[in-house]
């Protein structure tokens, strides 16, 4: 399904092929999931990548575990989802049967603001690093290209693409999604497509990741993103265009 | 004085009648009348009192910013000069609030700003503030003389820069717990050159690097600075520095208490202690965000005075917390991290006889972490330190004997918050519900005020609640309870009762039955992740037009039809019905 290079306010699919067979999973609901596999080091060829329908305005968090179409178990895609840990301490809730060992969001009761600064003083050396990461938070810094302030976000308040978009969206008010955004994974393999999305949006998120390498968003699984990102810069989508091909080297060596 | 009628056209004024002496009397009354919650009853007794009180009134309490509109306010009073706000409840500061929930600051100062040009104090917790709110701030109310933003976001360096700019009467500009943007501004060094009249300043919370030239020059133009609370990008060195120019500070954040990396060799030979020593006046310390412990015994010389101290932040153990609270004998507050272990706490318990409030954080806010307080430390503590009045204790451990042992030591408790941060943890030396230790709480401590209730809870607990817990008016509940009754018997029992925030309890829609006498005089009612569904939720709305019913999730996922049961349902009173103000994935039924 493609997409024009206007931003389309209602449902967006990915353009770039990623409408799968079977993949439009009926086309009804928003916010709609179907994750087909996702393991940690597989190729990830045009059949796995993870379909996601969006919708810019109401935001629908692809992330919810709740959805009933969720048809194989999150794999490390859900890893940093703080829905679906909240949900299976929810479901669980009976005191009978103590809940496993994962995090509940905002328990214990202490404020994230408290959180983050013990989260800083573990991270080793006093002074300011690009990435505070410790138990707490994953502090990166967030800039934009003609923009005249930064910002900072913890990723691990976020449990996907979807709603690291819709924050950056809210902080760079005039930050305009182009069909790419930070809406999911993008499929490297198939570069005039990539390109073609590249050469049409206003602005696109990047990121330095460990190796210091400046890669478009949206090209690892999430949970890989929250660790590996350094720091975050929205560039020009024409800028932009120029890591592509780098990514889709590097890309194709992880595989 | 209101002028008199005239008594006809032509005649000079004449005798006042005497309902207006009964008003100018009152009004002259009244204005002594501090407490808002005497001046509500003083307004109630009769449209002249109404009015008389409405004249008098100077400060505007709103404990929760959607339960009426600023035009309103405005409109009953006339003669304001302080406004707190308080908007967001308190889970939100957890991360069970949507983004962009609400709580926005604008209309409200919008409204001030045509009602109130003169305002002179503005207190806003957990709203929402952005720069062009602070913009609004600094360009409406030359006559604002203090600041306080606590819990707030949406703001940067950009708008601190606006303020320090134009808001040329500001006396107190504080931050305390907000989240700031970092816009790279050099904000310090918008203060006016030829001084300011600031008399305090709290930045620590300001997660930016700060020009420290500019605020040497600051301080050197603001001889009634007495309170002074840096953030950590400044050095123990340049704390120094800062000391010895402003010795008459009162109240203290000390920043980072370390040296920087680059000056550390100059910074080891600096003096500290007697820059503290130069500082007779000092009261209050906080700060240590970043503390080298070694530096820690710098504060000996005014530990004796001491009465409010932050280690809040400081990861010291118990030898280095034991050399210098054994000093601080009138300390009234103190707030400390878990690493002193129960044996810190002895030694606070030794020493600080007149100690009132006590918190105590966990350094590794996990669930599952080591914890370092235990029963151990909440029992010598109390035996210690009878005049508690406050306590906010996060362990891993604990027990119903000590619990107990803390209402009987500590009869004069208003606020108990106990966090037994492993979920359903029951005694773990009986292996009972913490039932008991809480009931003894309530019945106890007959002034108590605010509960935070945790550990393996049955129904039982909250019987004693109700039964018991006759004053108290905020109650936190988390992973607790069997049945619905547990609620039933707090909503019906306690009849003071304002605040429940109730998370992750086997809770389900026939509390919300019996809460239905009572929601009109709370002034909210938050239940997560509970068994509560969307019709019954519905139904309450319906049922009383004064309560704005919100459901929602802790993420932007809207709420389905057919989900089982809500993921948060925030209830709260207010006179204008559901707001327009709500993001889209939030529902208002």
């Amino acid at each position: 399904m493609e997409v024009g290079p206007k931003m389309e306010e209602t449902e967006l699919s990915l353009g770039l092929g990623l409408g799968l067979p079977g993949g439009g999973s009926g086309g009804g609901g928003v916010g709609e999931m179907v994750v087909k596999s996702s393991g940690v080091g597989n190729k990830r060829g045009f059949s796995e990548t993870v379909d996601l329908k969006l919708n810019l305005t109401t935001t629908n968090s692809n992330s919810s575990a709740k959805d009933k179409t969720v048809t194989s178990p999150p794999l490390d895609l859900m890893k940093n989802d703080h829905k679906a840990e909240d949900v299976s301490s929810k479901i669980t809730a009976d005191p009978a049967r103590p809940p496993a060992k994962a995090q509940v969001v905002g328990w214990p009761p202490v404020r994230s603001y408290r959180k983050n600064v013990l989260a800083v003083q573990k991270s080793a050396g006093g002074s300011e690093d690009e990435t505070e990461k410790s138990g707490g938070a994953t502090l990166v810094k967030v800039s934009m290209d003609g923009a005249p302030y930064l910002r900072k976000v913890d990723l691990k308040l976020y449990g996907s693409y979807q709603d690291l978009s819709d924050a950056l969206g809210k902080m760079f008010s005039s930050f305009t999604l182009g069909n790419y955004g930070a809406q999911g994974m993008i499929d490297f393999m198939n570069e005039s497509k990539l390109m073609g999305l590249l050469n049409g949006s206003d602005y696109v998120p990047t990121y330095e990741d460990k190796d210091g390498d400046w890669m478009l968003v949206g090209d690892v699984p999430w949970g890989m993103f929250v660790e590996s990102c350094k720091r975050l810069r929205i560039m020009k989508g024409k800028e932009a265009a120029g890591l592509a091909p780098r990514a889709m080297e590097k890309c194709k060596n992880r595989s | 004085m209101r002028e008199s009628k005239p008594n006809g056209p032509g005649a000079g004024p004449g005798p006042p009648c005497p309902d207006q002496v009964l008003e100018n009397v009152l009004e002259n009354v009244l204005q002594f009348l501090t407490c808002r919650r005497d001046r509500n009853a003083a307004s109630l007794v009769c449209k002249s009192w109404y009015r008389a009180e409405a004249m008098t009134r100077s400060e505007l309490f709103i404990g929760n910013c959607y339960a009426v509109a600023p035009g309103r306010a405005t409109a009953r009073f006339h003669r304001i000069t302080a406004v707190v706000i308080k908007g967001k409840p308190r889970f939100a500061d957890f991360g069970l609030m949507p983004i962009n929930w609400g709580a926005h600051s604008t209309r409200w100062l919008t409204a001030f700003a045509g009602a109130y040009p003169f305002l002179e104090k503005i207190y806003l917790k957990r709203m929402s503030v952005t720069d062009d709110d602070l913009g609004l701030i600094a360009n409406s109310f030359s006559c604002l003389k203090e600041l306080t933003l606590v819990c707030c976001e949406g703001f940067g360096t950009s708008g601190l820069a606006v303020l320090a700019c134009k808001s040329r009467q500001l006396r107190v500009l504080d931050l305390f717990e907000d989240e700031v943007n970092d816009d790279e501004v050099d904000w310090i060094s918008c203060f006016p050159e030829s001084g300011t009249c600031l008399e305090s300043l709290s930045f620590d919370c300001v997660e930016c690097p700060i020009n420290f030239a500019a605020l040497e020059r600051l301080l050197g133009g603001s001889p009634n600075l007495k309170k002074l609370r840096l953030n950590r990008f400044v050095s123990i060195g340049q704390l120094y520095h800062l000391m010895i120019r402003a010795p008459q500070i009162t109240h203290l954040g000390t920043g980072s208490f370390s040296p920087s990396e680059i000056t550390q060799q100059a910074e080891q030979e600096l003096d500290y202690r007697a820059a503290f020593t130069a500082c007779k006046s000092l009261v209050c310390l906080s700060g240590f965000r970043e503390i080298a412990p070694e530096y820690l015994p710098a504060i000996l010389p005014v530990c004796a005075n001491l009465t409010s101290l932050n280690l809040s932040y400081a990861n010291i153990n118990a030898e280095q917390l034991r050399s210098v609270i054994c000093y601080c004998h009138n300390l009234q507050t103190f707030w400390v991290l878990d690493t002193v272990g129960d044996e810190g706490l002895q030694a606070v318990a030794a020493t600080c006889k007149d100690l009132r409030e006590l918190r105590v954080f966990p350094v590794d806010p996990r669930e599952d972490s080591e914890g370092f307080v235990s029963e151990v430390g909440l029992l010598a503590i109390s035996e210690g330190c009878r005049m508690l009045q406050s306590i906010l204790y996060f362990c891993q451990r604990m027990t119903n004997a000590a619990v107990t042992a803390t209402s009987k030591n500590c009869p004069e408790l208003v606020v108990f918050r106990l966090c037994i941060m492993g979920r359903h943890r029951p005694d773990h030396l009986t292996n009972e519900p913490m039932d008991e230790g809480f009931g003894a709480i309530v019945m106890n401590c007959k002034k108590l005020t605010r509960l935070a209730v945790s550990g393996l809870l049955t129904d039982k607990a909250f019987d004693y609640i109700g039964k018991y817990g006759k004053l108290v008016r905020t109650l936190s509940v988390a992973f607790a309870g069997d049945t619905d009754m547990a609620l039933k018997y707090v909503l019906e029992g306690c009849p003071n009762l304002l605040k429940l925030e109730v998370r992750d309890s086997p809770f389900g829609d026939s509390v919300l039955r019996a809460g239905l006498p009572h929601f009109y005089s709370m002034r909210f009612l938050w239940m997560s992740a509970c068994r509560l569904t969307l019709p019954a939720c519905g139904e309450i709305a319906k049922e009383m037009p004064h309560l704005v019913v919100e459901v929602f999730t802790s993420g932007t996922e809207p709420v389905h039809d057919e989900d089982e049961f809500v993921d948060t349902s925030y209830m709260y009173r207010s006179l204008e019905g559901p707001r327009d103000d709500a993001p889209e994935y939030v529902r208002i039924l």
